[in-house]
């Protein structure tokens, strides 16, 4: 229990004291990591509590179209791990933002778990979301990545039922409540009854609960932070990035303006 | 709490969207596989559908040429749609049709697992649809059109490498957006638990009947059984039920492309390394940053960067042993085949056939090896022609 009490005093459950936050995605190396070092900046100035970093990798099976894109078009700049691990201690040095790792398994296992999660502290990443590794799974993580003061971020989805509580019971940091079925991506209407789950969810902990996948207007983020503690954001901004390549700031940190500003 | 481990591979690598549709193919397969009114009925689609047993055939004018040891072919091919693939198929299907499913879908690499596949749903009626990398359709053309008259859907996929791989991140991408109604028929021993448990229970009917026609046949085991591996089905059926039998060498054959010490190939065990992928622990062909490697097989079947857990499990305890086969060496089969017996093989099963073209002739007369024919090549005559360099036209 004192581990969990230690977590829940940390950086990321800050972010949700007093007000509702904003979370943004984007995958490093898309269109270069100068790049995405200055659009994490511009994305944390313009008020993100959090940025999650996608490591981009070969196969992203949890992804829609846009990330796996964003992901292809990283990689195909020569876009590293290690490479990622010096671009966020270069942000380190000029921001005290929340950051947070998303990747698979694989990277992870193959880079060596206990290195990868020294890396992190040392660069001062704050929590890694790892969409294939399932509750079942994360006993060969959890320890080390805690060891290293890094949260595992818990995933519960819309199908996830009757394991809700079990999910939630060993969550730190925030829990990422999957909107509605399916992989990352953009979505007209969000039908899953979300207000439910959290009220499971409210059961077992007072863990945060941030709502992600299909989020992108002003509109949605509204809707969803009446009843979540945060909203969080990927394909949408991808989707800038990939339009707007190296000329993003501007339009990023507009929209993130807009969407923070959104939030009740 | 891992499940489902080889050693220290498999598990259930799988996120958190899909969780309660594994486990819930779990607890319907861990039910059903006691049922003998449920194992009844697929013995009977199996015998009667699928034309099993299969025919343990001596290859008599190939084992007088190799001159070694006395080569028996497992005549997969034979089966309905041409594969081993529709043992596991109906298997799948069956226990599909139990848990209130409605709709099947599937990756294919070749296109025997998605003909399989569109064939069982036509036969039970199930709604179809099948996912196949773009390179793929287009070398397996044949095989395209065949589930579509079946009534299946075939979707080509464009993404990554637009092989086997691909194909199988979108279909489990399709999974996650549809569990209610939906059952994902993996098509091999990988991915997360049950399915590598799952699809070698389906598959070793092969080793049950090769294990007991060889002893009617010959009064004795063979000396070696041979296969090729790609994801590993044909594989781990045809070696399951000799795996306690020490004195039986079981030899899975990995598409080596142009070489394995070139980039153009798919050989997991050779050059792959410990990972953890499409819901497994196992060895992949990936980068030191744990990329998943492009790999390449003229076999679009064997054209998979990983193997199953369980032969990654008998590779590490040394049970069974894994050779690299080129295309050359497999064109070089097929064609030997087709003119020594008559029989046209899949180019995946050629794999296995040139590795016996290499031991036989190492083994005494009284020696015996059953080379697993895991398909027939119908499929692949339009290929290995222009292989050839000869200008086909379908």
């Amino acid at each position: 229990m004192s581990k969990h009490i230690i977590i829940e005093e940390n950086k990321i459950s800050q972010i949700f004291k007093n007000q509702k936050a904003f979370i943004g995605f984007l995958t490093a190396g898309d269109p270069c990591l100068s790049k995405t070092e200055e659009f994490i900046l511009a994305m944390a100035e313009a008020g993100a509590d959090l940025i999650e970093i996608g490591i981009p990798f070969s196969d992203p099976i949890a992804e829609g179209p846009v990330i796996e894109a964003a992901n292809e078009r990283a990689l195909s700049v020569g876009t590293t791990t290690d490479k990622i691990f010096a671009m966020v201690a270069r942000v380190r040095e000029k921001t005290d933002i929340p950051l947070v790792f998303l990747t698979y398994m694989n990277p992870i296992f193959v880079y060596g778990v206990e290195r990868f999660f020294a890396a992190c502290e040392k660069v001062g990443i704050n929590g890694a979301i790892i969409p294939d590794l399932p509750f079942e799974e994360k006993g060969e993580v959890l320890s080390i990545a805690h060891a290293h003061e890094v949260d595992v971020i818990t995933l519960i989805a819309p199908t996830s039922q009757d394991r809700i509580q079990m999910l939630a019971k060993e969550a730190t940091g925030f829990i990422y409540l999957v909107s509605s079925m399916g992989v990352t991506g953009v979505r007209s209407e969000i039908k899953t009854d979300l207000a439910a789950i959290i009220a499971d969810i409210r059961q077992v902990t007072q863990t945060p609960v941030a709502v992600g996948f299909g989020i992108a207007t002003p509109e949605q983020a509204a809707t969803i932070s009446q009843f979540a503690d945060g909203v969080i954001v990927g394909s949408a901004i991808v989707r800038i990035i990939a339009e707007h390549g190296a000329a993003s700031t501007e339009p990023l940190t507009a929209y993130v303006k807009s969407m923070k500003a959104a939030l009740v | 709490m891992s499940k489902g481990k080889y050693g220290i591979h498999g598990g259930q690598y799988t996120p958190e969207t899909l969780m309660n549709a594994i486990i819930e193919v779990e607890k319907a397969y861990e039910h059903y596989k006691n049922d003998l009114a449920f194992q009844a009925e697929l013995t009977e689609l199996l015998n009667d559908y699928a034309g099993r047993p299969s025919r343990l055939y001596f290859a008599k004018k190939m084992t007088a040429d190799l001159g070694g040891a006395k080569v028996y072919l497992k005549r997969e091919d034979l089966n309905h749609t041409g594969s081993h693939k529709i043992n596991n198929v109906l298997g799948q299907a069956l226990l599909a049709k139990k848990m209130g499913k409605t709709r099947l879908i599937a990756e294919t690499g070749a296109g025997q697992h998605g003909v399989a596949t569109a064939t069982a749903a036509a036969l039970m009626g199930f709604e179809c649809e099948i996912f196949m990398g773009k390179e793929d359709t287009d070398r397996q053309a044949l095989n395209v059109f065949r589930m579509r008259l079946l009534g299946a859907k075939v979707h080509v996929v464009t993404s990554g490498t637009m092989t086997l791989k691909d194909a199988v991140n979108e279909t489990f991408r399709e999974w996650t957006t549809r569990v209610d109604d939906t059952h994902y028929v993996l098509g091999s021993v990988m991915g997360p638990h049950p399915f590598p448990e799952m699809v070698r229970d389906f598959q070793s009917v092969i080793s049950k009947e090769a294990r007991e026609q060889i002893l009617k046949k010959e009064g004795k085991l063979p000396d070696a059984v041979i296969a090729c591996v790609g994801g590993g089905s044909n594989a781990i059926g045809a070696f399951y039920n000799f795996i306690p039998d020490a004195s039986v060498r079981l030899i899975g054959c990995e598409a080596a492309g142009k070489g394995v010490d070139t980039a153009l190939h798919a050989a997991t065990i050779a050059n792959g390394s410990l990972g953890i992928f499409h819901g497994m622990k196992s060895y992949f062909c990936q980068d030191e940053y744990g990329q998943i490697a492009p790999v390449y097989s003229i076999s679009a079947g064997l054209d998979y960067p990983g193997i199953g857990p369980e032969h990654a499990y008998l590779h590490d305890t040394k049970r069974a042993e894994y050779v690299p086969i080129t295309d050359d060496e497999a064109v070089a089969a097929f064609e030997y085949l087709s003119r020594t017996e008559g029989i046209i093989p899949a180019i995946e099963s050629a794999h296995a056939i040139a590795y016996a073209m290499v031991l036989a002739p190492t083994m005494t007369k009284d020696q015996i090896i059953i080379v697993n024919v895991s398909g027939r090549g119908d499929k692949d005559v339009a290929a290995i022609a222009r292989y050839k360099g000869e200008d086909i036209h379908e």
